[in-house]
């Protein structure tokens, strides 16, 4: 008995919650700003998913929590579910025709109400909208009736198509970019969104696709495998890896590189923070500081302007502004060598800050440029090629990653490395075991200082202009997420955190004023779901049996990242 | 299973890129622009983009002037030349890196003809090569910097246009009101660290100087700053007879806010630039609004009134700065030079020269726009020159034109 | 004694004393050179204090936030900043429609106290729910993903404020019946500033109130040391911790109506900076400690409005109040080289470490 009104109660609770997100998406402008951008043209907007996703995903929500699945009951609970979420916008809107909302909040304008009742009279149009809620729900529950395999082909096939929708505009950037072959893909898209055949295709493409897999067993395949074929497939596909990393440029064209590169300089950054923080322990909030330190000096040595200092060339620039981070880094490092855990935080995010100020203000102007910053800041060059474009800086960035990465794989299991881990665990007892705390501090600020200090010297030459602007605590922030979302510790997480966390932004960019708003509630489900980071230490996990690795793992990692300031 | 796949994809895809081959007809246009031409099929749209800050701490800039750029759009009813408008765009993050990824974006998709934008002038700094070699036009509505438009700097780039005010425009303005209409010889600046600011003081302090004034103090405030005491106390201690501040909001609200209990600047004359000629000025400001110059362009007037009206149903606020009009001028010169050059097939396709598109642009003459009679030259200025001083009064919104007096009703 | 001070002296200690000793030369070299120029008058230095002091205040309240949550949870709520804008953000329609009633000017104790209700109320609500969806799934997690999920929703919760109400900003209405000022000793003070100054000390008192002599302080206290044990003690851990938050979501509210008596504008962006300042007062004061926390406000107040021309004018640096959070930040760094635990911090002990 106690069960039975327990679920009735869930299901009222995720109705009212459906009801209340589509509600927020509406009343902050998200849903009338994309109102007229189709996913399928002429059937589905974005508009219609901002509203009608929350309902549906509530209502399998209602009908997981279901003990048994009988169909009546859950197409009642998927129904009740959908239908609350309707009535709470449509309390909503009757409402506002009784108040004017507006006058406080104001999104809710007529447009916005017309869209929601479409276009229709007011007791009509609130109608259309509950029955159009109930049959969210219903189908929703229509769908959890259906085989396991058939369930899963068909919510990826809906996925797929309402994402290509979505990102229609980037889709078909890239594809303009590929000559004569951009016919045979540009018929797929309308002028906005997908066209109703093309997306039928691609639904039935991916259905169809996806119910096959389902089929195959992919562990006892790979288990079949000899383990000189293993080798090969291995091998294989670390190649095609490989190749399809130097090709990336060319065939997604300058915005997906511009993508890269701002993720690849992320990633260089991630690198040295990592070391920092995931290995020795160290928070850093003031990590952009020497992010600047590295571009101010490329841009102080090789602007072709009168504030710039030698004119040299970027490669001679280059090892000067590296010393000059990596000096920044030991000279931080050594008055803060007795602060722990929040109290170092603090002061990093001070000499972050400080670092800023001093290069915005009108004191070092004559030097720094302050407000007008530095710009026409040398490229580098090869022989007689200029790395001028984001496609042609990409390789000169993936070098740099490959042998970033390279240096932290080898200092992770070195004796410096095992002496960070100690601090991070026991600065006491690994300073008892013979550790010199003073010099393995500083060699991790150094360390991280010369990755920052190489990203700062990247984005320089990038975008060939620097203000101070452009290094706010939001970038110390920025990167500090990203190994966190990778997985502390972790370099495989860096790779994997930074795509995330950089590319996600930029791949949102069309949605302009909400990429933000998107972007926190992305990073809050990310890390609700998975706390330990998406790509979390691969040592620990092979530590552990694979089939437990999913509790055991986080036990383990909170011993481990529990404490880094300690 | 794959291999069928694979089939029926070849299939289609051939298919498809016979049915395009026969779906071009033999088109009676030949383009001879020396940068292309953008072809607009029948029932395609005419895409327009913004490139503008609408998002992060400057956000208010670029959406006001997104928002007039709307207002513009649903005055022309939605249509050029029959065609759809669309428009949409990218937040450039009033920051060069910012203005590089959007402008990046943007230049990768073909389809656009013209770019509402840039917010900052750093983003244009940054991203005008981009926007440039794309083959677009550009219109700025807010960016101030002088050498976007100085033939001899390096980053005055061929299709760019704005219609704010060059800072020397209005920093000279702003210094012969002051020097010569207020007769007033000492003088003191803030900026906030923005190139907007630095640079429009800058100006102001060169031109002050020329004319005979003295400048006590230049000096700064941070964006995000409350209290101001201490640059307010170092003001007073030159007693200046006016403050220029050409900042935005909030900073500016609270300069003016504390400057009236600042001791030894109780009468000292205040003067801002367009940057807060806003009616959240008046709100946040309160009583102590009375007597600060403003200057802007000479917006008001009947059509002004209109817009606004139009911009608080539609946006559910007051405006937020004065780029709106800026913006909107902006999108109405674009339109007037597209339809100026584009050339309209019977079936409807239209074909727009890209380079004649940007001479048509800069042939632009005696626009009637918000802002006045605008008049676009080679190097891309298009404001009118004309450059307004308002006064402030506490709890009446819009500020009172006085200067130059010719214009006084 | 003796001996353990040798031991533990080390040629970095002395090069980390030797670093603060040339900040703390340059501080005074530059004070000294200033007040010789004799360039402001000591009334200026007075005025500087006050409103010094008002703007500490203000940090002060949200500090509390800050602090409050780190001793219960060892945890930086980095959303505290939003909790803060969200208050003020959301009461200003009330003060606003209050205002062109006419009844602010009418009674505005009343009003006042209609605007701090909703504004606290709202900065409570919000408080709660990050505590909910944010925090409290990821209590076992490791210490740095409370962080993360708290700058997500800190970003979320901007987009959202600005989705309701805005990008532009609101201004508040004056209060004629604070339009008051006395003239004390050759200057002016303002009945606001005195009203946030007197504010900021009633409310540490409450909260240190709270904290010290209510049963539910006690639990709070109780929790702070050790959680599973207070769990086996009887207390409630969940309901503390979300009272914890209501707290200090209340008294962010809170600060923002006060912050608006002294800066009367609202936007959607205005929690950011006052809350890194908070958040620095907080751990300048020693994190986790009410009174440090109001210290420390204080003393971050005061470095921003008098350290620039104290500090810089003597040694010819232009624009001075452009390096203010410098200032603030190099004497940050310089308490807590000689005070690791910030100025009222509990020493970490060896065995704690």
């Amino acid at each position: 008995m106690k069960n039975k009104s327990s679920y009735w109660a869930k299901t009222l609770q995720n109705g009212l919650i459906g009801g209340g997100i589509s509600l927020l998406l509406s009343v902050v402008g998200l849903v009338l700003a994309f109102g007229k951008t189709y996913i399928i043209s002429g059937v589905l907007t974005m508009a219609q998913v901002f509203v009608l996703a929350p309902f549906l995903f509530e209502a399998t929500q209602s009908i997981r929590q279901l003990p048994s699945k009988e169909p009546i009951k859950t197409l009642l609970v998927g129904g009740l579910t959908g239908l609350l979420g309707g009535a709470v916008l449509a309390l909503f809107i009757l409402i506002n025709n009784f108040i004017n909302i507006r006058s406080v909040l104001i999104n809710v304008s007529p447009d916005l109400v017309n869209l929601l009742t479409f276009h229709l009279p007011l007791v009509a149009g609130l109608l259309a909208l509950l029955g159009i809620s109930l049959v969210v729900g219903l189908v929703a529950a229509g769908v959890f009736m259906l085989p396991d395999r058939i369930r899963g082909a068909l919510s990826q096939a809906v996925m797929v198509v309402v994402l290509v929708g979505l990102f229609r505009d980037l889709i078909v950037t890239v594809i303009l970019h590929w000559g004569w072959v951009q016919y045979a893909f540009l018929w797929i898209f309308a002028q906005s969104g997908l066209t109703i055949i093309s997306a039928l295709l691609l639904f039935a493409l991916v259905g169809g696709l996806g119910y096959w897999s389902a089929g195959r067993n992919r562990k006892a395949i790979a288990a079949n495998r000899t383990p000189r074929q293993q080798k090969v497939v291995r091998w294989g596909t670390l190649g095609v890896l490989g190749l399809i990393a130097l090709l990336l440029p060319a065939i997604l064209g300058s915005y997906f590189s511009e993508i890269l590169d701002n993720v690849g300089i992320y990633i260089l950054m991630g690198l040295g923070l990592n070391i920092v923080v995931g290995f020795a322990g160290l928070l850093d909030l003031g990590y952009v500081a020497f992010y600047a330190i590295g571009a101010y000096t490329l841009g102080m040595l090789t602007t072709s302007e009168a504030v710039g200092l030698l004119h040299l060339s970027f490669w001679v620039a280059l090892p000067v502004a590296l010393v000059v981070a990596v000096a920044a880094g030991v000279i931080l490092g050594l008055p803060i060598l007795r602060l722990r855990g929040d109290y170092l935080a603090i002061v990093t995010l001070g000499f972050g800050e400080i670092i800023r100020i001093v290069v915005l203000s009108d004191w070092l102007k004559p030097l720094l440029g302050g407000s007008e910053g530095i710009q026409r800041i040398g490229k580098p060059a090869i022989g007689g090629l200029v790395l001028a474009n984001q496609q042609q800086l990409y390789y000169l960035i993936l070098v740099c990653i490959l042998i970033a990465g390279f240096i932290a794989i080898r200092l992770k299991d070195s004796h410096l490395g095992r002496s960070w881990m100690a601090l991070r665990e026991d600065e006491d007892v690994a300073e008892a075991m013979g550790i010199n705390k003073v010099t393995t501090k500083l060699l991790a600020f150094a360390m991280g200082a010369l990755f920052s200090g190489l990203g700062g010297v990247l984005f320089a030459t990038k975008v060939g202009s620097i203000y101070p602007q452009s290094f706010s605590f939001i970038v110390s922030i920025n990167i500090l997420s990203l190994i966190i979302v990778g997985g502390m510790g972790s370099i495989p997480g860096v790779f994997v955190g930074g795509l995330a966390l950089v590319g996600l932004p930029l791949l949102l960019s069309q949605f302009a004023d909400f990429r933000y708003l998107i972007y926190g509630a992305v990073l809050v489900i990310m890390m609700l779901r998975k706390p330990e980071g998406l790509a979390p230490e691969a040592r620990r996990r092979l530590e552990l049996h694979e089939d437990d690795a999913g509790p055991g793992l986080q036990e383990e990692l909170q011993t481990v990242t529990k404490n880094p300031g300690r | 299973m794959y291999k069928r796949l694979l089939i029926v994809i070849s299939a289609v895809a051939i298919l498809s890129m016979l049915l395009s081959a026969c779906g071009t007809k033999a088109s009676t246009y030949t383009c001879t622009d020396s940068i292309g031409c953008v072809k607009i099929g029948p029932t395609d749209p005419i895409h327009i983009a913004y490139m503008l800050v609408v998002a992060g701490p400057n956000a208010a800039l670029g959406t006001d002037s997104r928002n007039g750029v709307e207002i513009a759009i649903d005055d022309a009813g939605g249509k050029i030349l029959n065609h759809d408008i669309k428009f949409d765009g990218e937040d450039s993050a009033c920051s060069a890196d910012g203005g590089q990824a959007a402008a990046t974006k943007l230049a990768a998709d073909p389809t656009i003809i013209a770019v509402i934008g840039t917010s900052c002038s750093s983003e244009a700094r940054a991203g005008e090569p981009l926007l440039s070699a794309a083959g677009f036009v550009t219109i700025s509505p807010s960016n101030t910097a002088p050498d976007l438009t100085d033939p001899s700097s390096p980053n005055h780039y061929a299709g760019y246009f704005r219609t704010a005010h060059n800072d020397k425009i209005q920093g000279k303005a702003a210094a012969e009101f002051a020097y010569n209409f207020l007769h007033l010889t000492k003088a003191a600046t803030i900026h906030d660290g923005s190139l907007y600011a630095s640079s429009l003081v800058q100006v102001f302090a060169d031109n002050f100087k020329q004319l005979g004034g003295t400048i006590t103090l230049q000096t700064s405030v941070t964006i995000g700053q409350t209290d101001m005491s201490s640059v307010l106390a170092d003001l007073a201690s030159g007693s200046p007879e006016l403050i220029y501040f050409p900042i935005f909001m909030p900073e500016g609200a609270f300069l003016i806010d504390q400057a009236r209990t600042t001791p030894g600047l109780e009468n000292t004359k205040l003067m801002v630039a367009d940057g807060l000629y806003s009616p959240d000025v008046m709100n946040a400001a309160g009583a102590s609004v009375e007597g600060v110059y403003v200057s802007s362009p000479v917006v008001q007037g009947a059509a002004y009134d209109t817009f606004v009206a139009k911009y608080t149903a539609k946006f559910g606020t007051a405006p937020i700065n004065i780029f709106h009009a800026h913006a909107y001028d902006g999108f109405n010169i674009v339109k007037a030079a597209i339809e100026k050059v584009a050339v309209v097939e019977t079936d409807g396709t239209i074909y727009i020269p890209r380079q004649a598109l940007r001479d048509a642009m800069a042939a632009t003459a005696n626009f009637q726009g918000l802002t006045g009679v605008l008049t676009c030259n080679v190097s891309g200025d298009c404001a009118n020159p004309i450059i307004g001083v308002y006064e402030y009064h506490t709890g009446a919104y819009p500020p009172i034109l006085i200067w130059p007096t010719e214009y006084v009703k | 004694m003796l001996r353990t001070w040798r031991q533990r002296i080390t040629i970095t200690d002395i090069f980390i004393w030797l670093i603060g000793l040339a900040i703390a030369a340059l501080v005074i070299w530059g004070t000294i050179a200033t007040l010789q120029q004799g360039k402001y008058p000591g009334s200026v230095w007075l005025d500087l204090t006050i409103k010094g002091l008002a703007l500490g205040g203000v940090y002060a309240l949200i500090a509390m936030g800050y602090t409050m949550v780190y001793g219960i949870l060892k945890m930086i709520n980095f959303a505290h900043s939003e909790v803060f804008m969200s208050g003020p953000f959301t009461a200003v329609f009330v003060a606003i429609g209050l205002s062109k009633s006419g009844f602010l000017n009418k009674q505005p104790v009343i009003s006042l106290a209609l605007i701090l209700l909703v504004s606290a109320g709202v900065s409570t609500l919000i408080a709660i729910l990050l505590e909910r969806i944010c925090y409290r799934p990821l209590r076992n997690a490791p210490r740095l993903v409370p962080l993360i999920t708290a700058i997500g929703a800190s970003f979320f919760l901007q987009y959202v404020f600005r989705g309701f109400y805005g990008s532009g900003t609101y201004g508040y209405p004056d209060i004629k019946a604070l339009d008051h000022s006395w003239t004390v000793g050759g200057i002016q003070i303002y009945a606001t500033q005195v009203v946030v100054i007197i504010g900021a000390i009633v409310m540490m008192l409450i909260l240190f109130g709270i904290v010290q002599w209510t049963k539910i302080g006690k639990a709070m206290r109780a929790v702070s040391e050790d959680k599973e044990a207070s769990e086996l003690m009887g207390i409630n851990v969940d309901r503390i911790i979300v009272f914890t938050f209501g707290l200090g979501g209340a008294s962010a509210g809170a600060a923002g109506i006060l912050y608006t008596l002294l800066y009367p504008v609202v936007t959607f962006y205005m929690g950011f900076f006052p809350g890194i300042k908070a958040f620095t007062a907080a751990v300048l004061g020693g994190i986790g400690n009410v009174p440090g926390a109001f210290l420390g406000s204080l003393i971050l107040g005061l470095l921003e409005s008098v350290g620039p021309n104290l500090f810089l004018t003597g040694l010819g640096i232009p624009s001075p109040s452009q390096l203010k959070d410098a200032i603030a930040f190099i004497v940050l760094v310089l308490i807590l080289i000689f005070r690791p635990t910030g100025i009222l911090g509990e020493r970490i002990s060896k065995d704690k470490a």
